[in-house]
């Protein structure tokens, strides 16, 4: 019977059967997701109508609202038969160690909490055609409408140019969530690579290798990107480039000890006697379990990253300007603390926010990643 | 141990040289004449022949990287174009000032993240242990520069100028106008009053990650059988932590100093750039921005070589003090 009562809330409101078991967080993510959503759709219902006849990034808005709305019901009518099949006994499938290490991880309630923060960013910066409240580079009346404190218009206030803060702020995630997401993804694949090639290869390979990750190690990296980029013209690509291309040492000095270890494992060895390839060694035995403190790395790696984009935008050598970026939105307050506080602070803190999410995400991992760490 | 500290530094300077390469064809690859700078528009094609030859930038790529790398071995790095000094000069006048700023926040963040890190795992899953540790990350997860920004608002501006508090500090440079006429006593107080916000908002960015580790390197050795042989004997718990096991805890932090000088000389980069610290962080900016190349390598050279030479030193100590660590 309550089972049935479960379900039928789960049609209407999918997430809120969840919040009184267990974890209740994920139900509570997908109940506001489920919520927020429909909100939009209601709300902003003529903008969702020509956004799908609009540019590619509303269409895409429209497309994340309706696939998040489909996500939570097809989760939450998931989950409820999950919980009846276990408590009818049924048996369990088996445990492979990425389940073993969810388990974990979802134990921590902080680290799920920083993980539902990073989905409903990604969200929010996929939708915000749909629901950003003012263009972020119209210019409003300069005379009357510049630095204005917040109100029901400019709910966040305006900058020096009239323009609307939390507009600004919403385009400016997009930004800060793209690079820090690309930029990583290229350090990680490439310094997994170069890592688990020294590290299984050895000899001149590994030394070659490994000379160029301790200089780029030891060279201050902020000031190898300040020089590059101020050689060539600030762009996003340029950007994403040059931090992807001098955060990979990093990733390819944990793979490769990693690498080493495993090398000298029964199975790496059983793999070598049934006289496998050296690629299909690499790929397939290696670098899977090699994965663990990488994934680490990353999440961790996506923070500082972000960390950093913004300090090159906020020095002017990052995203120019009209595009809004946070770093650049921090700058542009700079000059005006006394007067217009909100200016460099809001940007401030959703930095510090998002951060703060992937770093509790990342620390999350690690201690769901690392057996010895389990609790 | 002597064939050891004869091998890290023959390994040593190559890397040195290396980074040098690197840094000398990313400079002299780029487009753009770095000429143009000190170039009139009008000038003739002879005047500027001329200059070329001056800066040594009509020879061959190959030919100005030996050079650039024998003069440097010697000393000499080059003439400034903005500043018309010799880059040696340049770098003599503003690396103490980031020396001075960078050698403070590391003294007081590893002070900070030392204390914090030991009575966390002192008293491990207490609520000071879990609080601090989410503090910690706060400010690890900021941006040095909104940071440093939100401490000047609050404690420089709005202190003095809306709420009226009897202390504020100075949002920006070294020293006051009238330093020069202090009195000795003064002028150093005036010049600590300069360094207080600077120093804490490179500190505080550091000091999480120098906790954490102390944390961990402090509960892995108060669960070894000398300290509790210690509490055994009666001890009180502070001297048996405090005397007992900080000062093996303390071993693995000495590397980490090695690890975070890069950390830490990117952070002054912001810190000088907010405050208007004369620092080479910040004359380092202005060199790649106005394309002053030769301020812009031998700058960098001499941050990279910092950063190699303290690594050294602080693996060559570790070894030193710990002697269960055997190299060879």
């Amino acid at each position: 019977m309550t089972d049935r009562v479960a379900r039928a809330a789960s049609v209407v409101w999918p997430g809120v059967p969840h919040l009184a078991g267990r974890g209740s967080i994920v139900g509570l993510g997908a109940a506001v997701v489920w919520a927020g959503m429909l909100a939009v759709l209601v709300t902003r219902f003529d903008r969702v109508v020509e956004g799908v006849t609009g540019g590619w990034d509303e269409r895409v808005a429209v497309l994340v609202v309706f696939a998040s709305l489909v996500a939570c019901w097809t989760w939450s009518w998931r989950a409820l038969g999950r919980m009846e099949a276990e408590r009818s006994g049924a048996p369990l499938a088996g445990r492979t160690q990425w389940s073993l290490a969810a388990r974990a991880f979802s134990k921590n309630r902080t680290a799920v909490f920083g993980a539902g923060v990073i989905v409903l960013l990604y969200l929010v910066a996929l939708i915000t055609p749909l629901i950003a409240p003012h263009d972020p580079n119209a210019q409003y009346d300069l005379v009357q409408q510049r630095l204005v404190s917040m109100s029901s218009t400019f709910p966040l206030g305006t900058d020096h140019l009239a323009r609307d803060v939390l507009s600004r702020l919403l385009y400016g995630a997009r930004i800060s969530l793209t690079i820090g997401f690309v930029a990583v993804g290229i350090s990680v694949t490439l310094g997994t690579l170069l890592g688990a090639v020294a590290g299984y290869v050895g000899g001149f390979v590994d030394s070659a290798i490994m000379r160029v990750v301790d200089m780029m190690i030891s060279f201050p990296r902020l000031i190898l990107l300040i020089t590059v980029i101020a050689i060539f013209e600030p762009s996003i690509f340029l950007i994403i480039a040059v931090l992807g291309l001098t955060l990979w040492p990093a990733t390819a000095r944990l793979v490769r000890s990693e690498v080493l270890s495993l090398r000298e494992r029964e199975f790496v060895q059983a793999a070598e006697a049934l006289g496998y390839s050296k690629p299909r060694i690499v790929f397939r035995h290696l670098i899977p379990n090699a994965l663990g403190p990488v994934i680490v790395a990353a999440t961790l790696g996506i923070g500082n990253t972000i960390v950093l984009e913004a300090g090159l935008s906020f020095l002017g050598l990052g995203v120019q300007p009209p595009t809004p970026s946070w770093g650049t939105m921090v700058a542009d307050g700079r000059h005006q603390l006394l007067g217009a506080w909100w200016l460099a602070t809001f940007p401030g803190l959703a930095i510090v926010f998002t951060v703060l999410a992937f770093n509790l995400v990342g620390d999350g991992l690690r201690d769901a990643l690392d057996p010895r760490l389990r609790r | 141990m002597k064939k050891y500290v004869l091998r890290r530094l023959a390994g040593a300077v190559p890397l040195v040289l290396g980074i040098a390469t690197i840094v000398f064809f990313l400079t002299s690859l780029a487009p753009g004449d770095p000429a143009d700078f000190v170039i009139a528009p009008g000038v003739t094609q002879e005047v500027r022949e001329q200059l070329r030859a001056n800066y040594g930038l009509d020879d061959p790529i190959p030919v100005r990287y030996v050079k650039w790398v024998g003069q440097a071995a010697r000393g000499n790095l080059g003439h400034s174009l903005t500043y018309s000094r010799p880059v040696i000069d340049v770098v003599g006048e503003f690396l103490p000032n980031t020396l001075i700023l960078s050698g403070t926040a590391l003294i007081l963040s590893f002070l900070i993240g030392i204390v914090v890190g030991t009575i966390q795992a002192d008293r491990q899953y207490s609520i000071f242990d879990s609080s601090m540790s989410v503090v910690l990350l706060f400010f690890y997860s900021m941006p040095s520069f909104w940071l440093s920004l939100m401490l000047i608002m609050t404690m420089s501006l709005f202190a003095r100028n809306v709420w009226d508090l009897p202390i504020w500090f100075p949002a920006s440079g070294m020293e006051s106008v009238n330093n020069p006429q202090m009195s000795p006593i003064q002028a150093f107080l005036d010049r600590l009053w300069h360094l207080a916000l600077p120093a804490l908002s490179l500190s505080l960015v550091l000091t999480a990650g120098i906790a954490r580790y102390m944390r961990t390197s402090m509960l892995e050795v108060i669960r070894q059988d000398y300290v509790r042989t210690a509490m055994a004997k009666g001890l009180s718990r502070e001297v048996v932590v405090f005397k007992h096991a900080l000062r093996n805890a303390l071993l693995p932090i000495i590397t980490l100093v090695g690890l975070y000088l890069p950390f830490l000389f990117s952070g002054t980069v912001f810190i000088e750039y907010v405050f208007a610290w004369p620092g080479m962080g910040r004359a380092l900016v202005d060199a790649a921005l106005q394309r002053d190349y030769s301020l812009v390598m031998g700058g960098s050279l001499f941050f990279a070589t910092i950063v190699v030479v303290a690594n050294l030193v602080a693996d060559l100590l570790y070894a030193v003090i710990d002697p269960r660590i055997r190299y060879d």
